[in-house]
């Protein structure tokens, strides 16, 4: 598949999102908590506890809604400052009762709007990279579609990012980098190619650790099961070290990246 | 054709166009003029003035150079990682001519690194460089920045870093972005150790550094009416389908929305940055 049309699948209306993922893998045991205690409940984030087989977890997904009345509530998945502080207060709360955060990446981008600047979107965006990065628990990110910028990294400052067999996750929409570097945005394709932005290309470039098989509907329970397994093992394996091992091993993962030889 | 037309200039001067012959011939490079209050202004006036209009303090831009010159005290500056240099990791269409074009300016990276000592204090000091790709931020940009903070928080330095930037280069794709987190992790090592942290940002500071290492600081200073904010204004415009607000996304208007410690004149910024450094303890030594 061309870069392009995995662009394009990534953004795919009927594709599963954070709620479906939430729903499928852990069903009743989820509890919605709201707010960021400070502004409002950003619907763009949804983010709640839940059992992980026996294991409680902190969960929290970038939300883009799945017909047009959620797309609308959901702010299309684009998130404004309080949605990420949101976030960080149940990541902060997570670290409290040593609770693993699992975090699904879904998102164009962060907001670009008026109020959304006005209330520090680039502060709270910088603050759940510098407080991810030393959070004392596990932190494992899944890309289910669309990885947008900062606006996904601020929930991706994590021990493990694993990426949809059919999402992207890139500096710039495609769109945006043919338009500034080309002053053409139908050259996006040609921008998709060149900004390396598959699942596919972001594993060979090292700088995420595996790429999932992607459940398509809310029947692929085989899939779901066996994703669940994975999460389990990986924040089991996580849980064991000790919180030097783990802050470290965190640290290096973005570190390492363009390190010079 | 008028009336006198026919006769024969007395001298050079009077066979110029009207317009040119009351004032003196001066080349047009000594000359600039202030875009906010359209006084022309000598060239070595402004230099000297701290790059700062001299009549309505409109504050240029200084490039990368001129900024270290500055801040810190005279030949005290032992710039650290020079040989770092951008290179094409991802084979991006038209990348090499790109950083080949910003070479030429002089300036060889999109920021500067190095330990100095600032009013007898000793610091590290990180100075993005408008001169190279706007201050855009690739691999080796965060990888000096990190760097940076890592000698910093060895060697129990304060540091001081001046941003500008046009956010993330694209050309290096998810790796620029990835500097995002790596640079923050570096500055909240160095936070955790106790040490200070001073931002200067400058016009313009957007994109992925505003939302990284340049919100981190302990302190947030902002030169005047400079751009600061998040998502470039075309992007929000094209979003919101309307016109923004004059004073949008400067430094006055996070100063005033809670985002920026103070705005200070690039004539008082040294001055406040020592006392800073003094007030959280350092250079005891020195006195």
């Amino acid at each position: 598949m061309a870069a392009y049309d995995k662009v394009i699948a990534a953004r795919a209306a009927d594709k599963l999102t954070s709620v479906d993922y939430i729903a499928n893998m852990f069903g009743d045991s989820f509890i919605e908590l709201h707010g960021d205690r400070r502004y409002s409940d950003d619907k763009a984030i949804v983010a709640g506890v839940a059992m992980l087989y026996d294991t409680p977890i902190t969960v929290i997904g970038l939300e883009k809604g799945r017909n047009t009345k959620e797309r609308m509530e959901r702010n299309f998945g684009q998130a404004q400052p309080e949605g990420y502080r949101k976030a960080l207060r149940l990541m902060k709360q997570a670290e409290k009762f040593n609770r693993p955060v699992l975090c699904f990446v879904d998102t164009s981008g962060a907001y670009p709007g008026i109020g959304a600047e006005e209330r520090g979107q680039g502060q709270a965006i910088a603050e759940n990279l510098m407080e991810m990065m030393t959070l004392k628990t596990p932190i494992l990110s899944i890309v289910i579609g669309e990885g947008g910028s900062g606006g996904a990294l601020a929930l991706a400052v994590a021990d493990e990012v694993w990426m949809m067999e059919n999402s992207v996750y890139s500096v710039i929409s495609p769109e945006g980098c043919a338009s500034i570097l080309w002053k053409d945005s139908t050259k996006a394709p040609e921008a998709a190619e060149a900004l390396k932005l598959t699942a596919q290309d972001l594993f060979k470039l090292g700088v995420i650790e595996r790429i999932i098989r992607q459940p398509k509907t809310d029947d692929d329970k085989a899939i779901f099961e066996s994703l669940k397994r994975l999460i389990s093992r990986t924040f089991e394996k996580n849980s064991a070290l000790s919180v030097e091992e783990l802050m470290s091993a965190r640290y290096e993962r973005f570190r390492k990246i363009g390190r010079p030889e | 054709m008028d009336l006198f037309s026919f006769r024969k200039p007395k001298n050079e001067l009077e066979s110029l166009p009207d317009e040119q012959q009351n004032t003196p011939f001066i080349p047009e490079e000594m000359w600039i003029k202030c875009p906010k209050c359209n006084t022309m202004l000598l060239t070595t006036d402004m230099e000297e003035n701290l790059h700062v209009c001299t009549k309505c303090n409109h504050h240029f831009r200084m490039n990368g150079r001129q900024r270290v010159e500055m801040l810190v005290d005279t030949d005290t500056f032992l710039e650290q990682d020079s040989d770092l240099i951008s290179t094409n990791i991802l084979d991006f269409p038209g990348y090499e001519e790109k950083l080949e074009k910003a070479r030429k300016s002089g300036s060889k990276e999109s920021v500067i690194c190095g330990e100095c000592k600032i009013g007898g204090i000793d610091a590290e000091l990180c100075v993005m460089d408008s001169d190279f790709m706007i201050g855009s931020m690739g691999t080796i940009t965060g990888e000096k920045i990190t760097r940076a903070f890592e000698y910093a928080t060895e060697n129990k330095l304060p540091i001081i870093i001046c941003t500008i930037s046009g956010g993330a280069r694209m050309q290096e794709g998810i790796l620029s972005l990835m500097q995002m987190a790596k640079t923050s992790g570096a500055a909240k090592r160095h936070s955790d150790a106790g040490l200070l942290y001073i931002t200067v940002l400058t016009d313009p500071t957007t994109g992925g550094v505003t939302a990284s290492f340049a919100m981190d600081g302990d302190i947030i200073i902002a030169e005047p009416e400079s751009l600061i904010g998040f998502a470039g204004q075309r992007v929000i415009e094209q979003t919101i389908r309307q016109k923004l607000p004059k004073d949008f996304q400067r430094a006055e208007f996070l100063l005033q929305k809670g985002f920026v410690d103070a705005v200070v004149s690039r004539s008082n910024l040294k001055n406040t940055i020592v006392k800073l450094l003094k007030i959280h303890g350092y250079g005891k030594e020195a006195e």
